[in-house]
């Protein structure tokens, strides 16, 4: 019922909305918005849904863990909050490149080598970013 | 929040050692060979109560619990009624059961059970960290008796029960001035600060680095205190279980192979981290989330 909610608000209210409007009917229903489940209903996720469900996933980029963001539930504190990121980084790159590697800009950062490591694929990378650009 | 920048060093280029820094911050890079257990653990102990100047020394014993005001007082709560109760009635018949020989655990300790304050200790003979766990297996092991596991099982059933005999006697790993005992300390003291794992973290990078900062809604807990309390009765194993499991699982979160419980490694990483809290009591065992 949520999914079909979903995909009526994106053909009236737009991509950014619709992700506060998934957000807002619940945490619940982004863990389960997997592919299997749009795929039935013929909806594709955009790459900012993909990107939310990446940062809220655990085994994924985890962002919670350390990160307060919009529309999810007990972010940590160690890090800032994921706020006005386009004004924080006008360069998409420089985004890119600081999930990609934390390291090259704090040695002593607590944040994960995302792509370095290979925690995150690079298309998981790019839907991140479009993400967070949303924030 | 406190936050740690370092003097780049190239050398070690991607392992980068938060706690060398920290030291460094207070003794100089240079003087790190130098550097003895004793100023290390006065470093280490003056981070932490420089970090959270409210608590008490003596309370650092109760880990999260000093910071975490919420889950403290869950946690006194559960005290009313301890989860590892059964576990120290059954560790004290495990102590006082013969063995087949005729001979008991006394024969091998006789100053026990009131002995983890021992432990760890540098064994001159054996050239190796002794820890409670190995010296109890060592003692079932000459008496004709199968060793017990080291992470899960009956081993949390005596350990419960010579920890809670042993209560209130201070944590004391003395280090002696033999090069061999030094190594070993210096080797948990590299593990204990190594980052490691697909995630890239050391021990120190959550309980020192983010000590008192919020992962998700769970509070980490400073390091200083870590080895007081075990075994620990843990809400997420629903049982007690022992130091060297919860490093198997701290290793395993961050997506590194773990070592073996009792290995080389795990016993060096718990000789360093317990010359860490010289100076607490010790309070094992515990009741942890």
């Amino acid at each position: 019922m949520i999914h079909k909610a979903k995909s009526l608000a994106k053909s009236v209210v737009g991509k950014k909305s619709t992700v506060l409007l998934a957000a807002s009917l619940g945490l619940g229903s982004l863990f389960f918005s997997s592919t299997a489940s749009s795929a039935g209903l013929g909806v594709q996720q955009t790459s900012a849904e993909r990107g939310q469900e990446i940062a809220f996933t655990r085994k994924l980029g985890n962002c919670l863990a350390c990160h307060q963001i919009q529309g999810g539930v007990s972010g940590g504190n160690i890090a800032p909050p994921l706020v006005a990121m386009k004004m924080r980084f006008p360069d998409r790159s420089q985004l890119r490149a600081q999930i990609y590697d934390p390291r090259v800009k704090n040695p002593d950062t607590s944040m994960l080598p995302f792509g370095a490591h290979g925690i995150l694929t690079p298309a998981q990378l790019e839907d991140l970013v479009e993400f967070l650009y949303t924030l | 929040m406190t936050v740690i920048k370092g003097k780049k060093m190239n050398h070690i280029s991607k392992k980068t050692i938060v706690g060398l820094i920290v030291f460094g911050l207070s003794a100089g890079i240079s003087s790190i060979a130098s550097a003895s257990p004793e100023s290390d653990a006065k470093a280490f102990q003056k981070y932490f109560t420089d970090r959270f100047p409210q608590v008490p020394y003596d309370d650092f014993m109760n880990g999260a619990y000093t910071v975490d005001k919420a889950g403290r007082e869950n946690w006194e709560a559960i005290e009313e009624f301890p989860p590892y109760e059964p576990f120290i009635d059954d560790g004290q018949a495990m102590w006082e059961k013969p063995f087949k020989n005729g001979k008991t655990y006394a024969s091998c300790f006789p100053d026990g059970p009131a002995m983890a304050h021992k432990f760890p200790h540098w064994d001159k003979e054996k050239k190796m960290v002794m820890t409670l766990p190995l010296a109890l297996n060592n003692c079932l092991e000459a008496n004709g008796e199968k060793p017990m596991k080291y992470k899960k099982g009956d081993i949390n059933k005596i350990l419960s029960y010579i920890t809670y005999q042993s209560r209130g006697n201070k944590t004391n790993v003395v280090v002696p001035n033999d090069p061999d005992a030094i190594a070993a300390y210096e080797d948990g003291k590299k593990f204990y600060f190594q980052r490691r794992g697909q995630l890239n973290f050391s021990c120190a990078s959550c309980h020192m680095q983010n000590a008192g900062m919020k992962l998700r809604s769970e509070i980490l807990s400073p390091a200083f205190g870590h080895t007081t309390g075990f075994p620990v009765y843990r809400s997420k194993w629903g049982t007690v279980g022992t130091l060297h499991r919860r490093f198997t699982g701290c290793n395993k979160q961050v997506r590194a192979k773990p070592f073996k419980a009792q290995g080389p490694e795990y016993r060096n990483l718990e000789y360093f981290l317990t010359a860490m809290s010289n100076g607490l009591e010790l309070n094992g065992p515990s009741a942890r989330k």
